[in-house]
């Protein structure tokens, strides 16, 4: 394909799998905005998306599970120059690593988090997550979930994210735009896609048939009454696109100590020689 | 069955038992449901998952009567076990690696609590980098926290020891949790044959768990309050105390066990050491591999010898002091590290073990095998024969050998 953002690494998801969607997206909206790979930190959690840090071409760290928010608020904080990019799958950031979502997001940390949401356990090869359908069979379930799923969207709006929006895997176009809207937003950006496993879990046709795009309705994202509504609607229509977006100051433009550049550039103020002294 | 006399010339069981073909995972599971557990709670990890998979099954299937918890992390999955345990239930648990990790604050819990908690370990390397295949570094990891610690060398083994550590843990002179440890992949997802006990002779040996001060509303207690300079070391010895005790009631549980099937558990395995003079010890699916090398050497006329252990906690200090008199070098080989220490784990615990011994063996540390790398038969040999040169020389060159490794 030749992108500069692409590695040369021999690619092993799975024919079809939802991933290579969000994959493309990613690299066609980093083309777009034209970041410079060296600029650009990609953190990734334990799954089948987790190797999505071998592929693209950036700086990335490949986390434990269910830490990439935390991981990446260090990042950002650190420097907050860089362009700071999560990705997650359902059972990284809504069962091992859900403690972190509400407060990154309430927080407000420029970031853009990216769920790569199939609503099962892919690499373990099929089990039950936070987000799988009630009465669905899995291999940890097998006669039936009997667990409410999660509403991530809910969960993130209520917590205080700025962007929140939802993308759909067999919509490369629309998810090329959402992740551009999100790396460019400034705050935290949440961005759960539905995306189709298809050796455990395979909801290309049910999407596809259900989803419509926000952007093609009237629909107003800086109302939060209607993205709460929004967020609810779940059925024979799935809404795909931005349910919620607002301007907020963020968690490092209050933080006096980088008001003039990032911490990494900055000196130590510690006289060290000093230091030494009191201590021998 | 009937009684028939093994390999060993040991007796062949009074229990009915069939041969059937599992891996590791299942052999696991199939004990967990053998011993009528009540509580499961479990987050996938490879590569345990199929043992809670399969429990899933049984409980869905109604082959057993227990509820099943699929948690959000492992840190709940211990904790939810906790509870259960403490409110009276026989409760199963299963990780490997991270899942450990992230365990670990509640294995302290479950041991100083006294909880009956069983857990199995599908040994796996901790990351960076991200491994999925076998280290020790998580069976090394509870090492310190009060948890009663089996390792199993084959499925059999695996099977076995699951059976044997719900009586061991809900032993009223244990009353402490248990791990059983398999191999990642070796031996978790290794088809092999065994015998499994008929279901109708299971209880003869482990009746249902008899609670000792479970949770009880016409009785209420409290658990681990607050406990400052005023009493918690008193508290701290005392589980000590009991801790030590332990041991002697496992071997008794180990001999009941040996007597019940006909299969022979003690906490250490030897091999050759009637006139070895040199050895290795080590843990795991390994010890088949050293053994296989130690036969060949000693066709040859080389006096070595193989140590394995069965049970790492408590530590056989006894069965050690034993097993390596007379020994003129020991390489004690570990599947993991221990940065900035002496040695890696195994090879601090005998040191410490034997260290005001009169006579005792020349000690050296090998590191072998981690992240899944082969233990070949080839890198066994090169270990004897280092053994057998500090021997003749009187002295270890190298403290601490790595094999198998591309320099």
């Amino acid at each position: 394909m030749g992108s500069i953002y692409l590695t040369n690494k021999k690619n092993v998801w799975c024919p079809g799998c939802g991933n290579f969607a969000i994959l493309n997206a990613l690299i066609k909206a980093l083309e777009r905005l034209n970041l410079k790979p060296e600029s650009v930190v990609l953190v990734s959690g334990i799954g089948c998306h987790g190797r999505i840090n071998q592929y693209v071409n950036v700086n990335s760290i490949h986390v434990i599970h269910g830490r990439v928010l935390p991981v990446a608020t260090g990042i950002k904080i650190s420097n907050n120059r860089l362009t700071v990019i999560g990705h997650a799958g359902d059972g990284d950031a809504y069962a091992i690593g859900l403690g972190h979502l509400p407060h990154a997001a309430r927080r407000n940390v420029d970031l853009t988090y990216i769920i790569h949401n199939n609503m099962i356990f892919g690499l373990t090869t099929g089990q039950v997550t936070p987000t799988t359908p009630k009465g669905m069979r899995t291999r940890s379930t097998p006669y039936g979930n009997i667990e409410n799923p999660l509403n991530p969207l809910l969960l993130a709006l209520v917590s205080g994210a700025t962007f929140v929006a939802r993308g759909f895997a067999g919509d490369i176009k629309h998810l090329i735009y959402l992740f551009e809207e999100g790396i460019k937003h400034k705050g935290f950006a949440f961005i759960d896609v539905l995306q189709p496993c298809v050796t455990f879990y395979n909801t290309y046709s049910y999407f596809r048939e259900r989803v419509y795009r926000l952007e093609e309705t009237d629909y107003d994202y800086t109302s939060f009454k209607k993205a709460i509504a929004k967020a609810t609607e779940w059925g024979e229509r799935i809404p795909i696109g931005i349910f919620y977006k607002i301007r907020r100051e963020t968690f490092e433009e209050q933080l006096f100590q980088l008001k003039d550049k990032p911490l990494v550039q900055q000196e130590i103020r510690i006289n060290l020689e000093k230091v030494y002294k009191i201590l021998s | 069955m009937s009684c028939k006399s093994n390999r060993n010339g040991e007796r062949r069981m009074s229990v009915k038992s069939r041969r059937i073909g599992l891996n590791g995972d299942t052999a696991v599971a199939y004990a967990a449901k053998q011993a009528n557990v009540d509580v499961i709670s479990a987050y996938p990890i490879t590569p345990q998952t199929i043992m809670v998979e399969k429990l899933a099954e049984y409980v869905n299937n109604g082959e057993l009567d227990a509820v099943f918890i699929p948690v959000e992390s492992e840190h709940t999955a211990l904790s939810a076990a906790v509870g259960a345990s403490l409110a009276g239930a026989r409760v199963f648990t299963a990780t490997a690696s991270q899942g450990l990790a992230l365990m670990y604050e509640i294995l302290w819990i479950a041991a100083g609590l006294r909880t009956t908690v069983v857990m199995a370990l599908g040994n796996r390397a901790f990351s960076p980098n991200i491994n999925i295949h076998c280290s020790h570094d998580d069976l090394y990891a509870v090492r310190d926290t009060g948890w009663i610690e089996l390792i199993a060398e084959n499925v059999q083994e695996a099977y076995d020891l699951t059976l044997q550590a719900f009586k061991i843990s809900e032993d009223k002179k244990v009353l402490f949790p248990s791990t059983i440890s398999l191999d990642g992949f070796i031996l978790t997802h290794s088809l092999e044959a065994l015998y499994v006990i008929d279901d109708a002779y299971v209880e003869n040996f482990l009746p249902p768990k008899d609670p000792v001060y479970p949770i009880d509303p016409n009785n209420p207690i409290t658990y681990g309050p607050l406990d400052l300079q005023d009493y918690y070391i008193e508290h701290k010895k005392l589980q000590d105390y009991h801790f030590e005790n332990s041991y002697p009631r496992i071997l008794e549980i180990f001999q009941e066990y040996s007597e019940f099937t006909g299969r022979t558990y003690k906490p250490i395995k030897t091999y050759g050491l009637d006139d070895a003079e040199v050895a290795i010890m080590i843990l795991g699916s390994s010890a088949g591999t050293a053994r296989f090398v130690a036969k060949k050497l000693r066709e040859k006329g080389q006096k070595v010898g193989v140590i394995s252990l069965t049970l790492y906690r408590p530590f056989p200090v006894d069965k050690i002091k034993e097993a390596t008199k007379g020994l003129k070098a020991l390489a004690i080989m570990d599947r993991s590290l221990s940065f900035g220490s002496p040695g890696a784990q195994l090879y601090m615990d005998v040191a410490s073990a034997l260290v005001n011994e009169r006579e005792k063996p020349l000690l050296f540390n090998v590191i072998y095998g981690l992240g899944g790398r082969d233990l070949t038969p080839d890198q066994v040999e090169y270990v004897f024969k280092k053994a057998q040169e500090y021997a003749k020389e009187g002295e270890v060159k190298e403290l601490k050998l790595w094999v198998g490794v591309r320099e």
